[in-house]
C-alpha cells in the first residue's frame, strides 16, 4: 500500500512540475551571476591577401570587442591593420549555461519520470492489481469506463463539491478519473478516428 | 456592434430588421427585400393563429413575458453545474457573454458596500490582465525549454559535448580558439558518436557508424515521442491549430487544454523535433500556450467560470505562441486575429498584444539560442531589390501557391486514408516508419541532415565575404584581386553546383515526407516544413537570377542597374520571399505573415516584395481550392466551425433547413406545467437532443421557453438529493407559481430556473442567409423556428453545416464523399406519446431533393 501511496503521490507531483519548470527556470535566470566563461567576442576576419580567413575567439567584455582588442597576434604589418581590421566582423555574444544546465536537467528528470511512470502503467500496474486485488475488481472497474446513461453524468457534476476526508481516497479517485478521462481520449483519437486526424 | 446587438435582444426579438439593421449596408438591401415578400405572403395565417389562441397565450404568460429582460431567470437558487457544457458540444455565446454581464452588474452594485468587496471588484477588474500577464511568462519559459532542449537533442543525434554533456554542438564549441575558418564547428571538445565508438573521426567507418547512431536517435525520439502521447495524453499530437480554431469558434473538446496535454505536448515536442522528422515546433508553441492560458484561467473565476470569457484568454495567448514561435509579438497578435480568433474585440487586441510582449520579453531573456535573438533564422540585410525582381517574386509565389494546394489535396487525402481505412490503427508503427524513412534519407544529404531551422537560417543568409558554407563557394572577382569584388555578383563555383544539386534532392524529399508526415501522432507543425521547402526554392531561383545576372549583364533588363562587379541581386531575399509564398499558399495567411517574416528580418524595404509573393500564392492557391490547410482539416474531422469568411449564396428558406424534417418524428417538446418527473425522464432516456422548446400545452403549442438537456438532468439530479419530497408522480413546471394541483400529490419541482425565457427564434419564411449571418455574428448555438409563434423546429450549428455541406456536394458532384463516422449516441426519437397536430395553415415550401443520407457530417460530435 505504501508503494502505492508513492506512485500516486509522484502521480500529483508529476501534473505539477510542470508549472514549476517556469518559475525555476525565471529564479535561476535572475540569480545566476554572469559567469566569466559565458561571453565572448568572436572575430571573423575573411581571407586577406594571402592570409588565409581566421576566427578569433575573446573573453572579453562588450566594450572592449573590436578588432584591435581581439586579433592578437596580429598577423598583419602596422600599415595594414587598418585595411585587415576594416573586413573582420566581431560580434558580441552571451549565453547562460547555468540556465542551459538546468533546462536539460529538469527536462530530463521530467522525461525519466515520464517514461519509469508509463513503464508502471503499460507493464507493472495490470499485474500488481491483479496479485492484489484478484481479478474480479478489475473486470469491474473496466466495465465502469463504458458508461453512457444520461444521468451518469450529472452525478459527476454534482458529487465534485462533495469534500472527501480521505486523502489517499481523493488521490486515487482523481488518478481513476484521470485515466478515464484518457482513456476516452484514446478511442476518440485512435480507435473512432474523430478528431485529430 | 455585437454588443449593443445583445443588449437590445430582449426587445427586439424576432425582428431581423434589427439584426439586419446593424450588419453591412449591402446585406441590409438582401435582407430587406425578402423580409417584406414573407410579410406580404403570410399575413393571413399571422391573423389566423393569432385569432385562435391569443387569450390563452396572455392568460398563462402574460406576466412572465413582460418581467424578464436578461436571460436566464436565475436566482431562485443557483443549481450547481447548470449553465456547464459537456464534451464535444458548441457553447452558446449570447447566453454566457449575458451571463458575464450579470456578474459584472452584481460586482458593480456591491463594490460600495465594503472594503472587502471593493478589494475584490478591483481583483475582478485586473483578473483579465494578470491572467494574460500569468500566460505570457508560462509560454515564454515553456518555448525557451523547448528551444534549449530541442536544439541540444537533435546535436545528440550527432555526438556528445564531452566537456559539458548539457551542451549542444555550438554550446560545446563557445569558448574554443580551435575552430577555423573553413570548419567553423569543429572543436575537440565536442565528438561524434564514431570518434566515441571507434576512436576515428574520418572514414567509411566512421561515417557509417554516424549514420547508424543518428537513424537510432531518430527512431529511438520518435517512439518515445509516440508511445508518451499514446499513454499519457492523446490530444497532444498533430500541430492543435485546427481544434484551436474550433474551441474559439464555440467548441468544447475537454482536456485538449489540460494540464496532462500541455506537459506531453511540450516535451514530446522536443522528441519529435529531435527526432529528425519533418515537421517544425512552431504550430505546437501555439497549443503550449493556449494550454497555459486555459490553465492560468482557472485561477480566476471571471474566466474559469465563463467559456466566453476564456475564449478571450485563449485568443491572447495564441498571440503570445506566435510571438515566442517567431520572436515576432506583432505577428503573433495579427495571426491570433486572422487566422485563430473568431471574436475579437478592442480589449482582446490589446491584451494579446500585452501577452505578446510579455511572452518575448520572457524568451528574450532566457536567450536560448544564444544570439540574443528569438528565433535561430534571424536575418538582417539591407541590400535594395529592383523593379524587375518583382517578376521572379511573383514566380515564386505560384510557385507557393501551387505547393499549397498541392499540399492540402494530398496530405487531406493520405489523412482521410488514415481516417477511414484500418491503416490508421497502428500510428506507433506509422510514425516510426515515417522516422525511419525521413532518417534514412535525410542523413547522406547535408541538407536535409541537419536542424531544418539551422537550413532555413543557411538558406536566408547572405553570402558575404565571411560566409564559407558550399553556398558561397563562388568564382573570386573578375580580376583576380579581392579588394573591390567581395560582394558584387560573381560566377558560381563548383561548390555551388553541387548545392544546387543537393538543394534540388532536398527539396522533393521535404516536399513528400512532409505530406506523410503532417498528421503524424505525434506533435507537428507545419510552418517549418513549409518555410524550409520555400527557402530552397526561392534560393535556387535567386541563385539562378543571379547567374543570368551576371552572364548578361548587358541584357536591357540588367544593363540599367546591375553593372559588372555590382551587387544586384540577394539570393537571401529569394529564400525569404519564397519561405513567405509557401507558407502563404498552405495556410492562405497574408497580412499576419508578411509582418511575421517582416518581423524576422528588420528590413522594411521588403514588404512590397513579400507582400507580392504572398499575394500571389493566395490567389493561386484560391484558383484551386478555397481553404487552407486548417479549415481542410477541420472539415476533415468535421468540427462545427462556421467559417466567417465564407458567403452564404443560396437561397434556401430556414423551414427547409430546420429539424424535424418533413417525413421525420415530430419535434420533442416540453410542456410548461404539466409533465411529470418520470415522464421528462423518459423524454431524456428515449431522445438524444441536447434541448427542448417549452411550449404553453398541447393545444395552443406557444413557445414558452428552451431547456437545455444537460441542465435538466442536474436539476432533476440535484432537487433528488435536496429537495425533500420529490418523486417520480412530481409534476414538473417551468411557469412563474405552481399549477393547482390535487390536495394528495406529491410537492411539484420547478425547473424555472434553468429555462431559457429568451431564446432566438426565427419565422419559418426567414431565409438562410439571415440565419447563417445571425449564427455567424451572435455565435449561436440553436434557434427555433415559429409560425405565429408555434414552435415549427429548431435549427441547430450542426443544421446548419449540413445544410451548407449539402449545398456545396450539389455544386461539385466529383468531390468525394464525407468520410463515415459512428455515431455516439444511436439517435432514438421522441415517443411518439406526445403527437403534436401539425398546425395545417403553414405552407412549407416544398423542400428540396432530400440528401441527408449522404451527408455524415459531424455525426459523431452532437452539437
Amino acid at each position: 500500500v505504501i508503494a502505492m501511496w508513492a506512485l500516486l503521490t509522484l502521480h500529483r507531483w508529476i501534473i505539477h512540475s510542470g508549472l514549476k519548470i517556469c518559475c525555476m527556470l525565471l529564479s535561476t535566470q535572475s540569480t545566476e551571476a554572469k559567469n566569466s566563461e559565458d561571453i565572448r567576442c568572436k572575430c571573423i576576419c575573411p581571407p586577406y591577401k594571402e592570409l588565409p580567413g581566421k576566427i578569433y575567439n575573446q573573453n572579453v567584455s562588450q566594450k572592449d570587442c573590436n578588432c584591435l582588442h581581439v586579433v592578437e597576434p596580429m598577423p598583419v604589418p602596422g600599415k595594414d591593420v587598418e585595411a585587415y581590421c576594416l573586413r573582420c566582423e566581431c560580434k558580441y555574444e552571451e549565453r547562460s549555461s547555468v540556465t542551459i544546465k538546468a533546462t536539460i536537467i529538469i527536462y530530463l528528470s521530467i522525461l525519466g519520470l515520464l517514461l519509469l511512470y508509463m513503464v508502471y502503467l503499460t507493464l507493472l500496474e495490470p499485474v500488481l492489481k491483479r496479485r492484489l486485488f484478484g481479478h474480479s475488481q478489475l473486470i469491474q472497474s473496466d466495465d465502469e469506463v463504458g458508461d453512457h446513461q444520461p444521468f451518469a453524468n450529472a452525478h459527476d457534476v454534482l458529487s465534485r463539491s462533495r469534500s472527501r476526508t480521505n486523502v489517499l481516497n481523493k488521490v486515487e479517485y482523481a488518478q481513476q478519473r484521470w485515466k478515464r478521462q484518457v482513456q476516452e481520449q484514446r478511442k476518440s483519437v485512435f480507435d473512432r478516428h474523430v478528431v485529430l486526424s | 456592434m455585437e454588443s449593443e446587438q445583445l443588449f437590445n435582444r430582449g426587445y427586439y426579438r424576432n425582428s431581423y430588421n434589427s439584426i439586419t439593421s446593424a450588419s453591412s449596408d449591402e446585406e441590409l438591401l438582401d435582407g430587406a427585400g425578402v423580409i417584406m415578400d414573407f410579410h406580404t405572403t403570410e399575413d393571413d395565417n399571422l391573423l389566423d393563429g393569432d385569432a385562435s389562441s391569443g387569450t390563452n397565450y396572455t392568460m398563462t404568460n402574460g406576466g412572465n413575458i413582460s418581467s424578464s429582460t436578461h436571460l436566464l431567470d436565475l436566482l431562485d437558487e443557483p443549481i450547481p453545474g447548470v449553465g456547464t457544457y459537456d464534451d464535444f458540444h458548441t457553447i452558446d455565446w449570447v447566453r454566457e457573454k449575458c451571463k458575464d454581464r450579470e456578474r459584472h452588474r452584481k460586482i458593480t452594485s456591491k463594490k460600495k458596500e465594503s472594503a472587502w468587496e471593493f478589494t475584490k471588484s478591483l481583483y475582478d477588474a485586473w483578473s483579465g490582465w494578470l491572467v494574460v500577464t500569468l500566460t505570457g511568462l508560462a509560454s515564454g519559459a515553456l518555448a525557451g525549454l523547448i528551444d534549449i532542449a530541442a536544439d541540444w537533442m537533435n546535436d545528440l543525434k550527432e555526438g556528445v559535448c564531452l566537456s559539458a554533456l548539457w551542451f549542444n554542438h555550438e554550446q560545446c564549441c563557445w569558448g574554443s580558439n580551435e575552430t577555423t575558418f573553413e570548419e567553423r564547428d569543429k572543436c575537440p571538445q565536442w565528438k561524434t558518436w564514431a570518434e566515441l565508438i571507434l576512436g576515428q573521426a574520418e572514414g567509411p567507418g566512421s561515417y557509417i557508424m554516424n549514420y547508424i547512431m543518428y537513424i537510432y536517435w531518430a527512431l529511438a525520439f520518435a517512439f518515445l515521442a509516440v508511445c508518451l502521447v499514446k499513454v499519457f495524453a492523446p490530444y497532444a499530437c498533430g500541430s492543435g491549430i485546427p481544434e484551436i480554431k474550433t474551441i474559439l469558434s464555440g467548441f468544447i473538446i475537454r482536456g485538449y487544454l489540460g494540464k496532462w496535454t500541455l506537459m506531453i505536448k511540450t516535451i514530446t515536442l522536443v522528441l519529435a523535433v529531435a527526432s529528425g522528422l519533418s515537421l517544425g515546433k512552431e504550430g505546437p508553441l501555439v497549443h503550449v500556450a493556449c494550454c497555459c492560458g486555459n490553465i492560468f484561467s482557472y485561477l480566476f473565476p471571471k474566466y474559469s467560470k465563463n467559456e466566453a470569457k476564456k475564449r478571450e484568454v485563449l485568443s491572447a495567448a495564441s498571440a503570445a505562441g506566435v510571438s515566442v514561435a517567431f520572436g515576432a509579438p506583432i505577428g503573433g497578435v495579427l495571426f491570433s486575429l486572422e487566422e485563430v480568433s473568431y471574436y475579437f474585440p478592442l480589449k482582446t487586441l490589446w491584451r494579446s498584444f500585452f501577452a505578446a510582449l510579455v511572452a518575448a520579453f520572457v524568451l528574450r531573456s532566457i536567450n536560448p539560442f544564444g544570439n540574443s535573438r528569438l528565433v535561430l533564422f534571424y536575418v538582417e540585410y539591407h541590400t535594395p531589390w529592383y523593379m524587375f525582381e518583382l517578376f521572379p517574386f511573383i514566380l515564386l509565389g505560384v510557385f507557393g501557391g501551387l505547393w499549397g494546394a498541392f499540399f492540402i489535396r494530398a496530405n487531406i487525402a493520405w489523412c482521410r486514408r488514415r481516417k477511414s481505412t484500418r491503416f490508421g490503427k497502428y500510428p506507433v508503427l506509422e510514425v516510426i516508419i515515417v522516422a525511419a524513412i525521413t532518417a534514412i534519407v535525410a542523413f547522406p544529404n547535408p541538407y536535409t541532415r541537419q536542424n531544418t531551422s539551422e537550413l532555413i537560417k543557411e538558406l536566408f543568409t547572405d553570402c558575404g565575404p565571411l560566409e564559407s558554407s558550399q553556398l558561397c563557394q563562388y568564382h573570386s572577382g573578375m580580376n583576380g584581386s579581392q579588394v573591390v569584388g567581395d560582394l558584387s555578383d560573381r560566377p558560381a563555383g563548383p561548390g555551388v553546383y553541387s548545392a544546387m544539386w543537393q538543394l534540388s534532392l532536398a527539396l522533393i524529399f521535404k516536399i513528400i515526407m512532409t505530406i506523410f508526415t503532417f498528421g503524424i501522432k505525434v506533435p507537428s507543425g507545419l510552418f517549418i516544413p513549409s518555410m524550409a521547402i520555400g527557402a530552397i526554392a526561392g534560393r535556387i531561383v535567386g541563385i539562378a537570377v543571379e547567374q543570368l545576372a551576371y552572364y548578361h549583364h548587358d541584357w536591357f533588363l540588367f544593363k540599367e542597374w546591375c553593372e559588372v562587379g555590382a551587387d544586384c541581386i540577394t539570393p537571401g531575399l529569394y529564400a525569404m520571399v519564397g519561405a513567405a509564398a509557401c507558407l502563404g499558399g498552405v495556410t492562405r495567411m497574408t497580412v499576419s505573415l508578411v509582418v511575421i517574416v517582416f518581423e524576422l528580418t528588420g528590413g522594411l524595404e521588403y514588404i512590397v516584395p513579400l507582400m507580392a509573393a504572398v499575394m500571389t500564392s493566395k490567389w493561386v492557391g484560391d484558383a484551386f481550392g478555397r481553404e487552407g490547410i486548417y479549415e481542410a482539416h477541420i472539415r476533415l474531422n468535421g468540427y462545427p466551425f462556421l467559417d466567417a469568411k465564407e458567403e452564404f449564396t443560396h437561397t434556401t428558406l430556414a423551414s427547409e433547413v430546420m429539424r424535424p424534417r418533413r417525413n421525420s418524428p415530430p419535434l420533442a417538446v416540453l410542456t410548461q406545467d404539466d409533465l411529470t418527473v418520470e415522464d421528462l425522464e423518459s423524454i431524456i432516456n428515449e431522445t438524444s437532443f441536447n434541448g427542448f422548446p417549452v411550449i404553453v400545452s398541447k393545444e395552443s403549442q406557444r413557445l414558452v421557453g428552451f431547456a437545455l438537456r444537460r441542465d435538466i438532468i442536474i436539476a432533476i439530479e440535484n432537487a433528488r438529493r435536496k429537495q425533500e419530497g420529490i418523486m417520480r408522480t412530481s409534476r414538473v413546471y417551468f411557469t412563474q407559481h405552481a399549477p393547482s394541483l390535487p390536495a394528495d400529490s406529491p410537492r411539484p419541482l420547478k425547473l424555472r430556473s434553468i429555462l431559457d425565457m429568451s431564446p432566438f427564434t426565427v419565422t419559418d419564411h426567414t431565409p438562410m442567409e439571415i440565419v447563417v449571418d445571425i449564427f455567424r455574428k451572435l455565435g449561436l448555438r440553436q434557434c427555433l423556428v415559429t409560425h405565429n409563434g408555434i414552435v415549427l423546429g429548431i435549427i441547430t450549428k450542426k443544421n446548419i453545416l449540413e445544410h451548407l455541406e449539402e449545398l456545396k456536394q450539389r455544386a461539385e458532384p466529383l468531390a468525394p464523399p464525407w468520410h463515415y463516422n459512428k455515431k455516439r449516441h444511436p439517435p432514438s426519437y421522441g415517443p411518439d406519446g406526445k403527437p403534436r397536430p401539425r398546425v395545417n395553415n403553414v405552407q412549407l415550401n416544398p423542400a428540396l431533393e432530400e440528401t441527408e443520407e449522404e451527408v455524415h457530417l459531424l455525426n459523431s460530435t452532437t452539437l
